[in-house]
């Protein structure tokens, strides 16, 4: 559905993305992830065609998105980093607005309107003025501009940012259940939200694509070893060196007095040698867990690695 | 050009909106009914004396002496007056990043560089009209001649398009209002006084800048004649602007 081939974008003489590639098919919610500036938001300017690309084409449905981007514009809706929300509109007239300029006929506008305030829980505030609504209102107000328009394609830059815990929830929840009849691109710099929602994670590193998988087949190829954290009661200086006798088991290492992280050779299964060790010893388990590995884990382990052969 | 329409009418509800239009609009009033009043107390003055003097009649026209002095000042009041509405249109939209629903939608560039045109027009042809009571009050008590007040309102108009196309190009170029406010100012200023340099400047670069200049356009309109070069000067300074209007916005996607 989205084919983006050797996309790369300039500033000036600085480069903000370079040479991205990647497919993005029908239904599919795809997570961008990149620390600030990694040139997610470029990327997303440019399929939404606000941005030309400097090189490389962008092809939804086929229609190319410099040459044919008013085809595109009307599949697609997009939610830009900071929402373009008119401070002085009510929400209503905001999304009449928005609903006409992004082409739905005069006459579907009030039936489409109506849809997402329902969509969006924002019927209780329809009348008010868009300025004086709470932060996490406006990012409502903001997503349910992006699909007035009923488009194929929802492009949302980082959603969830500037909420508080409560409302990320919700914009999240909201975004989960569009999942089901949208493609959805979504960029994120916090780690776990693209984990709850994301079927497929394409990593930005400084204008380059560091990873594109599945959130599993990301962990899987990155992990050498398995970790298993183990908590105890009675805690001794035995525990590390006992641990470490075990068969398979690479090293052990202690963060906190009665904490023990172990490294294990992958799919050995430790856990019951590790709790027939700990009743043996009386050492009183708290908690024996897998741990497994964190977005941020893989996110510090691609871009460290990447920057390693440069310097 | 529907879609123009949907801009245009956004721009507006945040006219009627905003205190801008109502102090805006309540300035021009003020500024435009004292000079009228005083230019119709010069007049009325005039004629009494006329009526002890007989030979001083001769000159007395009501058309001559108060309209088109009035359509004058009108034209310099606008000149201070549109660089104040028309700094909105894209500094304000850049600046608080909801130009982006603009460019994400389905709409070309130049249908919304024409409904932003479209909405300031409105604002200034509303206050132009509510200045006509002034005109219209003359009917009442006079006979003066409807031709040329007609034209001079088509004429007074069309300058009004001028200044909100260097309006419209100007707030392009920056996010900050006033910026854009002080460009306009500055340029159809310019634009007013270019054909001063004809007095000094050999007769070719005289004629040059003399047709260049906005208010010599006016004149002919404010005596009541109709001219393709004015009305083509006017249109073609209008659609200039615009075009450079264009040029800016789609130039900045580029960088």
């Amino acid at each position: 559905m989205i084919e983006v081939e050797n996309l790369t974008r300039y500033y000036g003489s600085r480069r903000a993305i370079n040479n991205l590639s990647f497919q993005i098919e029908k239904g599919e919610v795809v997570g961008f992830l990149g620390p600030n500036g990694a040139g997610k938001s470029t990327t997303m300017n440019i399929i939404s065609c606000i941005l030309p690309a400097s090189s490389g084409t962008v092809k939804i449905n086929g229609f190319d998105t410099f040459e044919q981007s008013l085809e595109i514009r009307k599949i697609i809706g997009y939610l830009p980093e900071t929402p373009p929300l008119y401070p002085d509109m009510t929400v209503a007239k905001y999304l009449d607005f928005a609903a006409g300029i992004r082409g739905v006929a005069a006459k579907r506008i009030p039936a489409s309107v109506e849809r997402v305030l329902d969509k969006c829980s924002l019927k209780d505030v329809g009348h008010r003025i868009i300025g004086r609504l709470s932060k996490g209102y406006q990012q409502r107000v903001g997503l349910a501009q992006a699909m007035v328009h009923d488009p194929e394609i929802l492009i949302l830059d980082e959603p969830t940012i500037g909420l508080d815990p409560i409302q990320i929830i919700e914009i999240r929840k909201l975004i989960q259940e569009l999942a089901a009849e949208h493609t959805i691109i979504l960029s994120s710099h916090i780690l776990p939200e693209i984990t709850q929602i994301c079927k497929r994670v394409i990593i930005i590193n400084e204008g380059e694509i560091a990873a594109v998988d599945s959130l599993g087949g990301l962990t899987a190829s990155l992990r050498k070893s398995d970790r298993i954290s183990l908590t105890v009661r009675n805690s001794d200086d035995t525990i590390i060196e006992k641990l470490n006798n075990l068969d398979q088991v690479l090293s052990v290492s202690s963060e906190e007095e009665d904490q023990f992280f172990i490294e294990c050779a992958l799919r050995s299964n430790l856990q019951d040698d590790i709790a027939k060790l700990a009743l043996e010893n009386h050492w009183g388990i708290i908690e024996l867990k897998p741990v497994s590995m964190t977005l941020e884990d893989i996110f510090l382990k691609l871009t460290l690695e990447e920057k390693e052969p440069a310097a | 050009m529907k879609n123009s329409w949907i801009v245009a009418k956004r721009d507006l509800g945040s006219f009627f909106n905003s205190p801008i239009f109502y102090v805006v609009t309540t300035v021009f009033l003020i500024l435009y009914s004292f000079i009228f009043i005083n230019i119709l107390n010069f007049f009325s003055m005039q004629s009494m004396q006329s009526g002890q003097f007989q030979q001083m009649g001769m000159g007395l026209n009501i058309n001559e002496m108060v309209i088109e002095p009035s359509f004058q000042n009108m034209a310099v009041i606008l000149l201070l007056i549109i660089p104040i509405i028309t700094m909105r249109s894209f500094a304000e939209e850049k600046k608080s990043k909801t130009f982006r629903l603009l460019l994400s939608s389905p709409v070309h560039l130049k249908e919304i560089v024409f409904g932003k045109f479209l909405a300031c027009m409105i604002v200034v042809t509303l206050m132009v009209l509510l200045s006509s009571y002034s005109i219209g009050f003359l009917f009442f008590i006079s006979e003066p001649d409807i031709g040329p007040v007609l034209t001079g309102y088509l004429g007074i108009l069309l300058m009004a398009g001028c200044y909100v196309s260097v309006g419209i190009f100007a707030s392009s170029l920056t996010e900050n209002q006033i910026v854009a406010a002080v460009i306009t100012f500055g340029f159809s200023l310019f634009m007013w006084v270019i054909g001063w340099g004809a007095q000094t400047a050999d007769s070719a670069t005289g004629q040059v800048l003399q047709y260049l200049s906005i208010i010599e356009h006016l004149d002919r309109f404010l005596k009541g004649i109709i001219e393709t070069s004015d009305i083509t000067y006017y249109l073609s300074f209008i659609i200039f602007g615009l075009f450079l209007c264009h040029r800016a916005l789609d130039s900045n996607r580029w960088r």
